[in-house]
Parts: structure tokens; C-alpha cells; sequence
């Protein structure tokens, strides 16, 4: 224990560790590093103080001002979010079924979303935003049948995770289904939007994910300790005071909108639900990785794939779902190939 | 549980895996009548029908039962192993391995044919598995299962990726990737099973032969050590015969999900815990799973055919649901 660091004010007090108080900052910095890097890197290369002088309203040149504002903002902006959703989103949902393998990406709403998406394609040829409107319906539906199914007098978190998984492995083989007959140009249409992109990300976007995000984040954060206490069992939380069922059912809509509007924005953006949470645990020492870190490390993941994928081959594009699975994973191996501590 | 019950349940998944070969050498877009089918392995004749079965059915009803066999005792190890419910042979990254070595073999040769690409898949299935052991017991005595698990995701991850960004730049390799994937029985000789019957006999008899060790190991590390089992041993020689077992499978057919982590669950519910009756237990009824798939997706939009690997999962896991909501869930 290296310490705590304690905040108190009228009717409130905050208790952090030390380490995790300081990991927290880091991803902070590091996450507005790689911002300041996803606005400064491109085909059009800019310096620090000609973007500054572009996010200001300067109009000296319209070209760059346009890939700034309308580009490349928007773009690292939806990146942070979508990353924070997931991380958070991930956190919600491991911690609930008290497994790292109980993310979204496994348990089927990942899989949802793309099914809404698929269908909109490859069924009804649409354009990005009926893929996006199908992924919300879909993850969104695919969250209440599961819940449905697997409520029985409650809904245990290993119970829902195991619905999840099977609603997810049928998900799964019907979107495989639809990209098998579909022809082999809509079935690429469909294997790129399933990709997950942050390509063309327009100010309507972001808003709109901004939108959500206000919406479901205060009831989340709120319910960080509700969800500590949940951990030590449902009768012991129960026992102190906490409406486990409906607390749970609170957590699981949140958690579900999250990872629902994230994929509806940009796609199925690979592995950053699972390991976020994971990797800001093991950062910050602790049992559990808590909101923040969580929020904080999915943002950075998302925002340094992004970079990645821009650059790393430019001018072909990557998509960001591909390098973040990369690079998520890569990391995670790293983490766990150099950890000797007990897991 | 008393013994009697077990038997009964073993002579009861025997007997319908035998009925579901009968009728998987039976039905399709040409039905076979049963009495034909006998008179035909009986004496095999350069009629139509003869042809259809010595050539289609009897090959696809035989790699049906190897591999269902294989991925339904890979799977059983596989949640003993980790000791975690939801743990499917697919998670030691085998199927990602196996996916990254088609479409790369796809991708630089052109030549999308199973025959070709099968060893790859062994091959690649088998190198990201022995990759996700070491990830997972670097560093320790031996592999947790925990650690392992996440070993498992995040080399899958990695070789995921790698995958689609193939498939997103080669049409040629998106193309067989996308029907390679959905796991289909079609086209299998009994070429392709001849190459992956041993590996997957030799996994099937370590499986056997571990299930006592792996039954005392269940009692927690301490007490199966107390017991006399060699752990790391034990965990190396499990860890091989999945590999083995899931490997091989995969490589033969593609992914086919479902299997290995839906009938474990059932097998458990039939015959209890104990792994001496668990796996044989799997060994026939991975079989009559995978047949009955089959024969549905033949029959379900004739004269065209669902993959196996995709009914099994559409109709698989209601099944498995039905059985989560049902049941406690039980430790493994």
C-alpha cells in the first residue's frame, strides 16, 4: 500500500490510492498527447501552433482549416469517446460476471450490432447511416432478449454472460451466413463496415455520441461503489443495503447503450471492451480497474489505433478495428509475459 | 450418480449417433432409401446411388463423426483445464491460428483448395496454441488457469486482426475465408480424413487416459498435488491432447462452433462431473450433434445447403440456453 489520498468537501469525500490517482494522470497525459498527435498527423502535415491558430477560427487557409476542424477533430474527438464507452462499458460488464471473458465483445451485444449492421447491408442495401441505425436497433435487441432470458427470479452475472455467449455464437453464425451468399461485393461492403472505422467521421456523429454519453455517463459513474459492494456477493451487498436486481439491471442497460452507440458510430471496434478494463487493472495494481481508468484507457487504445491506422501504411487507410485488435493484443501479451505477480 | 444410469446414457448416445449415420448416408437432395443404402455398402455397385454414397455420403458421415468427436472431448478438457464454464477450445486461439494460415496460404498462392491448405490450418492452429501455453505459463511454475484464458484472447485478438486486414486487401482470400468460416462437412473426402483421423485418435486416447488425473486435478491444485498428480505434467499433456483434438477438427472443416462448449455442458448434465464418463460421454455425442447439423442444413433450403458450423450454432444454442436457465449452473 503506498498510500491514500484523501478529498473531502461538505457532505462528500473521495478515497483514491495513491498509484492509481498517478496512473490516472498518466493516461491522461498520454491521452492528450496522442490527441495533439491525431490532429498534427496527416497527408496535409501541420505544426503545433498552425493547428492551434486553425481550432481558433483562423482562415489564412481554407484547406487547412477544413482537414483541422471538420477532419480531424471530429475524428480524434469520436475516437476518445468510443473509446471511453467501451472501456467503461467493458468494466461494467467484467466486473458484473466477475470475468475478464464476460465482456461485451464476447457475450454477444458486440455481435448484435453487427447482425443490425449486416442485415442493413447486405438485406436492404443502405448506406452508412441505415448500417448505423441497424447496429443501435440491433445491439439494443439483442441486450433485451438476452436479459429476458436469462432473468429467473433475478439475472445471476455468470447466468447472463452464458445467454450471452449463445445468443452470440447464433448472432454470429447468421452474420457469417449472410456474408457466405451475399455477393462478393456486398459481402466486402459488409467485412469493412464489420472492420469498424473511424474514417469520415463528421461533426453529426460526434454529437450525437456526445448526446448518449451525457446521458447514460452520470448514472454509470454514480454506481462505481454500488458495484465494488456487488463484488463481494449478492446476498453481502444485499445485506448492506444495495437493491442488487435492480442496481444490476441499471448497470447492464447502461453498459449496453454504451457499447451500442460506440459500434453504431464506428463500428465493431475490436477487443477494446475486453481490454481496457484488463489493462487498467493491471496498471493500477488493484482488484478491480474502476470507471475512470477503464474510460481513460480505452480512449488512449482507440486513439493511438486510429494514428496507427492512418499512418502506418499511408496513404492506405487501415481500419482502426484491425490495429486496435493488434495492438490491444500485443499489449496484453507484453503485460502478461512480463508479470510474474499472481494474477 | 449410480453406475446403471451412466450406462443407460451411454447406450442411448451410442445408439442415436448410429441412427443419425444411417440417416446422414440416407437423406440429401437424392433420399436413399435405408434397405438401398445397406444393399450398397453391402455390395458397391457403379449405379447412381452407389455412387452418391460410396462417393458423397459415406465420407461426409465419416469425417462428421471424427471431427465431432474430436471438438466435443477437446472441449470437455478444455473447461476442466481452465476451469472456467465458458472456456471453448476456440479460445486457445486455435481457430484464429488455423483462419490466419488459410487465408495467408489463400493469399500468396491463389490456391484456395482444402487439400492444399490443409496442413497450414493444422499447422497454424497448433503454432498459436503452443504460443498461448507459454504466454500463459511464462514466467510461472505452471499455466493458471486464468492466465491462460487471457493468453488465449489476446493472441486471438492479435492473429484476428491480421486476418481481416488480409481479407480486406485479397478478394481471392476474403473469398474462400468467408465460406471456409461458416465450417461446412461439403467436399470432405475421406482424404482429408485419413490425414487428421490419427492426430485425433492419438487425443482421443491422452483424453482417456488423463480423465482420472484431470478428475483428482478438479479438487483444486492443492489437493490434486496431495493426491500424487503431477500438475505441470498433467497440464502439458491436457493442453496437447486439445490441441491435438481441436486442431486437427478445425483444420478439416473449418470452425464449427458450438460443439465444444455445448456438449460438454450436456454430457455433465447425463453422466455427472466425473471426466472417466464425461468424455466417452462427448466421444458419442459430438458425433450425433454434428451429424444431425448436417443432415439438417442439406435438408433445411434443398437443393442448396446451409453449412454445418452455422446450424450448429443457430440451433445449438438455444439448446444450450435452455439448459443454463434450467440448471445451476455447475462448477466444473
Amino acid at each position: 500500500m503506498s498510500g491514500h489520498i484523501v478529498l473531502r468537501a461538505r457532505g462528500w469525500s473521495l478515497v483514491y490510492e495513491r498509484r492509481t490517482l498517478l496512473v490516472g494522470v498518466a493516461m491522461l497525459l498520454v491521452c492528450a498527447a496522442l490527441s495533439v498527435a491525431g490532429l498534427l498527423f496527416g497527408d496535409y502535415p501541420l505544426t503545433v501552433s498552425e493547428v492551434i491558430g486553425y481550432l481558433l477560427g483562423d482562415t489564412t487557409d481554407q484547406l487547412a482549416g477544413f482537414f483541422v476542424r471538420e477532419q480531424r477533430l471530429p475524428r480524434v474527438l469520436l475516437a476518445v469517446l468510443v473509446g471511453a464507452a467501451l472501456g467503461i462499458s467493458g468494466q461494467i460488464f467484467q466486473a458484473l460476471s466477475q470475468n475478464p471473458l464476460g465482456s461485451p465483445d464476447i457475450i454477444g451485444f458486440t455481435t448484435g450490432s453487427a447482425t443490425g449492421a449486416v442485415v442493413q447491408i447486405i438485406i436492404f442495401d443502405t448506406g452508412p447511416a441505415g448500417a448505423a441505425a441497424g447496429a443501435l436497433l440491433g445491439g439494443l435487441t439483442t441486450a433485451l432478449v438476452i436479459y429476458l432470458l436469462a432473468y429467473r427470479s433475478g439475472v445471476s452475472g455468470l447466468r447472463l454472460v452464458l445467454v450471452g455467449i449463445g445468443i452470440g455464437l447464433m448472432l454470429g453464425a447468421l452474420n457469417t451466413l449472410l456474408v457466405a451468399r451475399a455477393a462478393l461485393t456486398t459481402a466486402q461492403t459488409a467485412a469493412q463496415w464489420l472492420a469498424g472505422s473511424l474514417n469520415a467521421t463528421t461533426w453529426h456523429q460526434v454529437l450525437l455520441v456526445v448526446a448518449a454519453l451525457a446521458l447514460l455517463m452520470p448514472g454509470v459513474l454514480l454506481r462505481a461503489r454500488v458495484l465494488t459492494v456487488m463484488n463481494l456477493g449478492d446476498d453481502t451487498a444485499a445485506g448492506l443495503g444495495v437493491r442488487v436486481e435492480r442496481q444490476r439491471l441499471i448497470l447492464v442497460v447502461c453498459g449496453v447503450a454504451l457499447v451500442a452507440v460506440a459500434t453504431a458510430a464506428c463500428g465493431p471496434i475490436a477487443f477494446i471492451a475486453l481490454a481496457a478494463p484488463q489493462l487498467a487493472r493491471r496498471l493500477t495494481r488493484s482488484n478491480q480497474a474502476g470507471f475512470l481508468p477503464a474510460a481513460l484507457m480505452g480512449a488512449c487504445l482507440v486513439l493511438g489505433s486510429d494514428i496507427l491506422a492512418q499512418r502506418l501504411f499511408a496513404p492506405t487507410q487501415l481500419a482502426v478495428g484491425v490495429v486496435s485488435g493488434t495492438l490491444g493484443g500485443l499489449y496484453l501479451i507484453c503485460l502478461l509475459a512480463l508479470e510474474r505477480r499472481k494474477l | 450418480m449410480i453406475t446403471a444410469g451412466r450406462t443407460l446414457w451411454l447406450a442411448f448416445a451410442l445408439i442415436s449417433s448410429l441412427l443419425l449415420c444411417a440417416l446422414s448416408i440416407s437423406v440429401g437432395s437424392r433420399s436413399i432409401g435405408l434397405t438401398e443404402v445397406w444393399q450398397v455398402l453391402l455390395h458397391p455397385q457403379e449405379t447412381t446411388e452407389g455412387v452418391v454414397v460410396m462417393q458423397l455420403r459415406v465420407p461426409r458421415t465419416v469425417i462428421a463423426v471424427v471431427v465431432g468427436a474430436a471438438l466435443a472431448v477437446a472441449g470437455v478438457l478444455m473447461q476442466s483445464l481452465t476451469r472456467n464454464p465458458l472456456a471453448d477450445p476456440g479460445i486457445l486461439g486455435i481457430n484464429a491460428g488455423a483462419s490466419l494460415a488459410v487465408v495467408m496460404a489463400v493469399a500468396i498462392t491463389g490456391i484456395a483448395s482444402i487439400t492444399f491448405y490443409l496442413w497450414f490450418a493444422f499447422l497454424g492452429a497448433a503454432a498459436a496454441a503452443v504460443g498461448v501455453y507459454l504466454l500463459g505459463s511464462v514466467g510461472r511454475q505452471s499455466a493458471t488457469p486464468a492466465r491462460l484464458a487471457l493468453a488465449g484472447v489476446a493472441i486471438t485478438a492479435a492473429l484476428s486482426a491480421l486476418v481481416q486486414t488480409i481479407i480486406l486487401t485479397n478478394q481471392e482470400a476474403f473469398n474462400e475465408f468467408r465460406f471456409w468460416t461458416a465450417g461446412s462437412l461439403e467436399g470432405r473426402g475421406l482424404d482429408i480424413t485419413a490425414v487428421v483421423a490419427p492426430f485425433i485418435a492419438a487425443g482421443a486416447l491422452c483424453a482417456l487416459a488423463l480423465a482420472p488425473t484431470l478428475n483428482a486435478l478438479a479438487l483444486g491444485d492443492e489437493t490434486g498435488a496431495a493426491l500424487g498428480v503431477r500438475i505441470r505434467r498433467t497440464r502439458a499433456l491436457t493442453f496437447l491432447a486439445v490441441t491435438l483434438l481441436c486442431g486437427a477438427g478445425t483444420a478439416a472443416v473449418g470452425p464449427i462452433a458450438f460443439v465444444g462448449l455445448g456438449i460438454p455442458y450436456l454430457a455433465r448434465a447425463a453422466v455427472g462431473p466425473d471426466l472417466r464418463w464425461a468424455v466417452p460421454m462427448c466421444l458419442l455425442l459430438g458425433p450425433a450433434m454434428l451429424l444431425a447439423a448436417d443432415i439438417f442444413g442439406r435438408v433445411i433450403i434443398t437443393p442448396q445447403e446451409v453449412q454445418a458450423g452455422i446450424i450448429t450454432a443457430l440451433f445449438g444454442a438455444p439448446v444450450f440456453i435452455a439448459i443454463v436457465r434450467r440448471r445451476r449452473i455447475e462448477a466444473v
